[in-house]
C-alpha cells in the first residue's frame, strides 16, 4: 500500500533505519533496530512487517498530536477530566470488533480504517498516563514556580512537562503496545501488514505461519519499546547538561575515535581511556556516517538484490530459521505437544466446568435478574463502600436495556473463573520470579512475548487441547491474562524491604512461612492491583473467546460484525461488555484503594 | 587544523568503502526488465477483488485474478474482507466484484433490487451444501447415524462438558444465518446447539474427531477444502422442498442447495473492462475449486502460484471464459 519497498529496497531501508535509531537512541538500540528489520526479511514477511511498523507508528505519533494535549488539558482542569473519562472507558473497554464494520464504511477499506481503529485504541492510555504524570507533579514544586512569578504556560513547559516526561514515555509506550494490538483485528478490513498473515494462516489453520508471523509483531514491539525508552533516557541526559555517553558510533573504536578532529573529542574523563564524542563531534559522526547510508538507498532502487529482500532458504544455518522452515518446525513441536497432553487437557477441563463453571453459571444466570442486579450491588458495596454503588447501578440498568442480561451473566461467569484462574498462576509464577533473579530472567521474555503476541496465533492449538467450550475461551483468557498479573505480583514481592525479609529469616521462618505470612501480606497492594488488571485483561478477551465456543456477549459481537442484519444486536452486546468493564474496573478500583493500603 | 582535514579524508575514504560495497551485489533493476505493465493493461486498468475468508474464495479470486492479470492486463488487487463489507465495498465503489456469494437474500433486496447498486454476474458453476457432518469414523461404525431419524439414539455418544446431558450440535461460523436451534425443536432432538464460534473452531474439532475417534456432530458445508483432508459424511435431514423453510420459527427440513454466484459493482459493470466479462463467463466445478484450495491449504502454496498451476493444467476452460 504505502510501503516504503516500494521506494527503496531493503538495503536502504536496513540502513536507513540504523541511522536514524542511531542518531536518537544510541548504538544499542541502532543494532536491535538492524536485527529485527532485518529478522523481518530472514522470515519473509519484509513488506508485511514494514507495513505494521508503519501503521503503528503513524497511529502512535497521532495519537501523540492528539493526546498529549488532551493528557495536559485534563491535568489541568477537573471539569475537562470528567468529561473525557468516560469517553476513553468506552474507547478501551468497546470491543473494536463491534464497530469494525461502521468504521469501514467511513473510512473506506484499507489503511486509513487501519489507521482509525487503532488509533481508538491507542489513544486513551496515552492520555490517561500523560494526565497521571502531570498531576503527578509534587505541589511543592508547583508552588516553588509560581512564587518566582512563572506564567502558566512557563510552568507548564519548564516545569511540569520536563518532570513529567519518563511518565509520558511510557504513556507512549504502553500506547504503542495497544496500537500492535489491533493489527489483526485491522487485518479484518484488509487493513494491511502482519495481522493479515496471522489472519490467512487461521483460516487454513496453519498455525506455525501465524506464530511466525506473531513472533514478527513481538520482535517489532520489543523493537519500538527498547528504542524509544533509549530515546528519551538519551534526551533526559543531553537536557542536564551532559553530553550524551551512549555517543559511541557502532562502527567505532579507539582508532575511529583518535582519528577524529580535535574539537570531536573530549575527554571523557577520570577511569575513561577512550576520549568522548563532544555534540559537534557527533554532528560529524552522523553526518559522515549518512554518506553510506544514502548510497545504501540510493543503490538499493537500482540493484535487484538491494531492493527485494533475497530468497535465504537455500543458504545454511539461515535456512532453519526462514519464515517456512520455522512454520514447519513450530507446526511439529504444536501437533507433538497436543497429543503429548490432550488426555490432561480433557481432565483439567472437565474438572474446572463441572466443578466451578457450570455451578457459578447455574447460579449467576438462572437467577431472576433482579436478585442478582441487588447481589452485584451488594458485592460491590462489601469490596469497594459506597462510592462504587452508583456507577454499578448504573451499569446493571445499562445491561438490562440491551436485553442481554442472561448472556452478560454467563459472560461474567467466565470472566470470574478465569480470573481466579489467572491470580492462582500469578501468584505461584510471580513469587518465584520476585523471589529467584534467575526464574525472573527465564520467564519474563515469555510473558513478554504472550503479551504481545496476537492471540489468533494459539487459538487452533487451544481448541485442539479442549475443543470448542466455555474452557477453550477461558484458556485463550488466562493466557492473555496471565503475563501483567505475573509482573505485578513479581514486582510487588521483589519490593517488599529487604530489611523486613532478613528480620524475618534471623527469626527462623521457614520459606513457607516467609511467603505466606510477610511477602505476600506486605505484597497486597500489587496483588489488589495485579486482580484488577488482570480481570480487565481477561474481559478484553471475551469476544476472541467468542471465536472458540465461548458463546454469550462475545459470540453475539463476532456475528454481528459477520452479519449485517445482526449489527444491532452485535452492538448492544459491546455495549453491555462496556458497561460490565466499566463496572467491574470501579469495583476492582476503589476495592483497591480500600484494602491496598 | 591540518591533523583534523587529514582525519576526516580517512573517515571519507572509510565511508567510500562502504559505499564500494553497497554497490557489490545482484544486477541492475532497470536492465532486468521488470516493466511487464506493458500493452493491454492501460485497456483494463484496476481489478479489485474482494476476498472473503475462507479459502474456496481465495481460489475463485486468484483464478479470476491470475487470468485477468496475464490474459487481459489488469492491475489486481486482493482487498480481505467479510462479506458484509464486501458488499458495501461495492456500493462505495471501493470493490469491483464479489466472485463467490452465498445468498444473502438480505443485502441481495439492499444493493441489487433496492439501491441497485451491484449487478448479478451469473452462477460460478459451484454448488453450496449446508448440513450436519460427522466424522467418517463414525459413518463406519455407526452406518445408520447418517439418517436423522435416528440421532437421538445416539445423543448420548454426543455429551460434552456444554451440553448440559444432552447430546451436542456443534454450530458454526458466525458468518452464516442457521436454522439448527429451530430444527433441534421441530425435529424434537435430544441435542443442545453448542455456538463454535469460527470456522477454525468447527475444522479443528473434526481433525481432532477423526485422529481421536471420538463423536462430533457439527454444521458444516462444502465446497470447503477440508474435504480434501477428511471426507466427512452428511446426515440426512429431511428433504428439502420448496417454501419449507420460510418460518424460521418452523423449519423442519435441510438446507437449500445454493447456487453460489458472482457480484459486480454496477460502476464497474458499465466501465467496459473486459474483466468484466471473464466474471460473467468464470465457471467452474466444485471439483475444480477443491484443486485449488487443497494446494493453497495443504501444499502450502500461495494463492497466486496455486491460480497458476491449476490454470497451465485447464487452458481449454480458460480460453472459454475469455470469450
Amino acid at each position: 500500500m504505502f510501503t516504503p519497498g516500494n521506494l527503496l529496497g531493503w538495503f536502504g531501508v536496513v540502513a536507513l533505519f540504523g541511522w536514524v535509531s542511531y542518531a536518537f537512541a544510541g548504538w544499542r538500540p541502532s543494532l536491535l533496530v538492524t536485527s529485527v528489520t532485518l529478522l523481518l526479511g530472514v522470515f519473509g514477511l519484509w513488506t508485511e512487517g514494514l507495513d505494521t511498523l508503519i501503521i503503528t507508528v503513524f497511529s502512535v505519533v497521532i495519537s501523540i498530536v492528539i493526546g498529549l494535549p488532551l493528557g495536559i488539558a485534563m491535568a489541568r482542569s477537573r471539569r475537562v477530566s470528567g468529561f473525557v473519562t468516560p469517553v476513553l472507558d468506552v474507547m478501551q473497554t468497546m470491543p473494536s470488533f463491534a464497530y469494525l464494520a461502521p468504521v469501514a464504511m467511513l473510512f473506506g477499506i484499507g489503511p486509513a480504517t487501519a489507521v482509525v481503529l487503532t488509533l481508538i485504541y491507542a489513544l486513551p492510555p496515552l492520555v490517561r498516563i500523560t494526565e497521571h504524570g502531570i498531576r503527578s507533579v509534587s505541589a511543592n514544586t508547583i508552588e516553588a514556580g509560581r512564587s518566582l512569578g512563572v506564567t502558566r504556560g512557563q510552568l507548564l513547559r519548564q516545569v511540569q512537562l520536563p518532570m513529567a516526561k519518563r511518565t509520558i514515555v511510557v504513556g507512549i509506550n504502553q500506547s504503542t503496545m495497544a496500537a500492535l494490538s489491533m493489527a489483526t483485528i485491522a487485518a479484518l478490513v484488509n487493513g494491511p501488514g502482519l495481522g493479515r498473515t496471522v489472519v490467512d494462516a487461521l483460516q487454513v489453520l496453519n498455525v506455525g505461519k501465524a506464530a511466525v508471523a506473531g513472533l514478527a509483531i513481538v520482535a517489532i514491539a520489543i523493537m519500538l519499546d527498547r528504542t524509544t525508552t533509549a530515546a528519551s533516557e538519551r534526551t533526559e541526559k543531553s537536557t542536564q547538561g551532559k553530553v550524551a555517553s551512549v555517543g559511541y558510533p557502532g562502527l567505532s573504536s579507539k582508532v575511529m575515535l583518535e582519528h577524529l578532529p580535535r574539537w570531536a573529542t573530549e575527554d571523557a574523563g577520570r577511569g575513561f581511556e577512550l576520549p568522548r564524542l563532544t555534540r559537534a563531534g557527533r554532528r560529524l559522526v552522523l553526518g559522515v556516517l549518512l554518506v553510506p547510508v544514502l548510497a545504501a538507498a540510493y543503490y538499493s532502487t537500482l540493484y535487484l538484490q538491494l531492493a527485494t529482500f533475497p530468497d535465504l532458504s537455500e543458504v545454511p544455518a539461515i535456512r532453519e530459521i526462514t519464515g517456512s522452515a520455522l512454520a514447519g518446525h513450530i507446526n511439529t513441536v504444536t501437533t507433538a505437544f497436543v497429543d503429548a497432553v490432550s488426555g490432561a487437557s480433557e481432565a483439567f477441563k472437565n474438572f474446572v466446568t463441572y466443578g466451578f463453571l457450570n455451578p457459578l453459571q447455574s447460579l449467576l444466570a438462572t437467577s431472576p435478574w433482579w436478585t442478582m442486579a441487588l447481589v452485584i450491588a451488594a458485592v460491590a458495596v462489601i469490596l469497594g463502600g459506597r462510592r462504587p454503588l452508583l456507577i454499578t447501578l448504573v451499569c446493571e440498568a445499562v445491561i438490562l436495556g440491551t436485553g442481554l442480561w442472561n448472556e452478560a451473566m454467563v459472560t461474567l461467569t467466565m470472566t470470574l473463573v478465569a480470573t481466579v484462574l489467572v491470580m492462582i498462576v500469578a501468584v505461584i509464577v510471580g513469587v518465584g520470579m520476585g523471589r529467584s533473579r534467575i526464574v525472573d530472567i527465564v520467564v519474563r521474555p515469555l510473558l513478554d512475548g504472550f503479551q504481545t503476541i496476537p492471540p489468533f496465533v494459539y487459538l487452533v492449538p487451544a481448541l485442539a487441547l479442549f475443543a470448542s467450550s466455555r474452557f477453550t475461551a477461558i484458556a485463550a483468557a488466562m493466557l492473555y491474562g496471565i503475563p501483567i498479573a505475573t509482573k505485578l505480583v513479581a514486582d510487588g514481592i521483589h519490593g517488599v524491604s529487604a530489611t523486613t525479609v532478613e528480620a524475618a529469616r534471623s527469626t527462623g521462618s521457614t520459606t513457607w512461612q516467609m511467603i505466606s505470612k510477610v511477602q505476600l501480606p506486605m505484597a497486597r497492594e500489587a496483588l489488589v492491583l495485579a486482580t484488577n488488571q488482570g480481570l480487565l485483561y481477561v474481559l478484553s478477551m471475551v469476544v476472541i473467546g467468542g471465536m472458540v465456543g465461548g458463546g454469550s456477549l462475545g459470540y453475539l459481537i463476532v456475528q454481528g460484525f459477520s452479519q449485517g442484519q445482526l449489527f444491532g444486536k452485535g452492538l448492544a452486546a459491546g455495549i453491555a461488555i462496556t458497561a460490565m468493564g466499566v463496572m467491574l474496573d470501579r469495583i476492582a478500583r476503589y476495592a483497591a484503594e480500600r484494602y491496598g493500603r | 587544523m591540518a591533523r583534523g582535514t587529514r582525519r576526516i579524508t580517512t573517515v571519507v575514504v572509510a565511508a567510500g568503502m562502504a559505499l564500494g560495497l553497497a554497490a557489490c551485489g545482484g544486477g541492475n533493476i532497470n536492465s532486468s526488465g521488470s516493466s511487464s505493465a506493458a500493452g493491454s493493461s492501460a485497456k483494463c486498468g484496476d481489478l479489485r477483488i474482494a476476498v472473503n475468508p475462507w479459502t474456496g474464495y481465495v481460489s475463485n479470486a486468484h483464478v479470476i485474478g491470475y487470468v485477468a492479470k496475464t490474459k487481459l492486463g489488469c492491475n489486481v488487487t486482493y482487498p480481505e474482507l467479510k462479506e458484509e463489507v464486501s458488499w458495501q465495498g461495492m456500493a462505495s465503489g471501493s470493490i469491483d466484484t464479489v466472485v463467490e456469494n452465498w445468498g444473502h437474500p438480505d443485502l441481495v433486496k439492499k444493493y441489487i433490487t433496492d439501491q441497485k447498486v451491484v449487478v448479478d454476474a451469473g452462477p460460478t458453476g459451484n454448488q453450496g451444501i449446508i448440513g450436519w457432518y460427522v466424522p467418517p469414523w463414525m459413518a463406519q461404525k455407526y452406518p445408520d447415524i447418517t439418517d436423522w431419524n435416528n440421532l437421538n439414539k445416539y445423543a448420548d455418544l454426543f455429551k460434552t462438558s456444554e451440553s448440559g446431558g444432552k447430546g451436542q450440535l456443534l454450530d458454526g461460523d458466525p458468518s452464516y444465518v442457521t436454522n439448527d436451534e429451530a430444527l433441534v425443536t421441530n425435529l424434537n432432538l435430544n441435542f443442545k446447539v453448542v455456538t463454535g464460534g469460527s470456522e477454525a473452531a468447527l475444522i479443528t474439532s473434526f481433525r481432532q474427531a477423526e485422529k481421536n475417534k471420538t463423536p462430533l456432530l457439527a454444521y458444516f458445508y462444502e465446497p470447503q477444502w477440508f474435504f480434501s483432508e477428511t471426507k466427512l459424511v452428511k446426515v440426512n435431514l429431511p428433504k428439502w422442498t420448496q417454501g419449507c423453510d420460510d418460518d424460521p420459527k418452523k423449519v423442519n427440513c435441510d438446507y437449500p442447495p445454493y447456487t453460489l454466484n458472482k457480484l459486480v459493482a454496477k460502476k464497474f459493470a458499465d466501465s467496459g473492462s473486459p474483466a468484466v466479462n471473464l466474471i460473467k463467463n468464470f465457471t467452474w466445478t466444485n471439483d475444480d475449486q477443491n484443486k485449488v484450495s487443497e494446494m493453497i491449504a495443504n501444499q502450502n502454496l500461495s494463492p497466486d502460484d496455486a491460480a497458476k498451476k491449476w490454470v497451465e493444467a485447464n487452458q481449454d476452460k480458460v480460453n472459454a471464459w475469455l470469450k
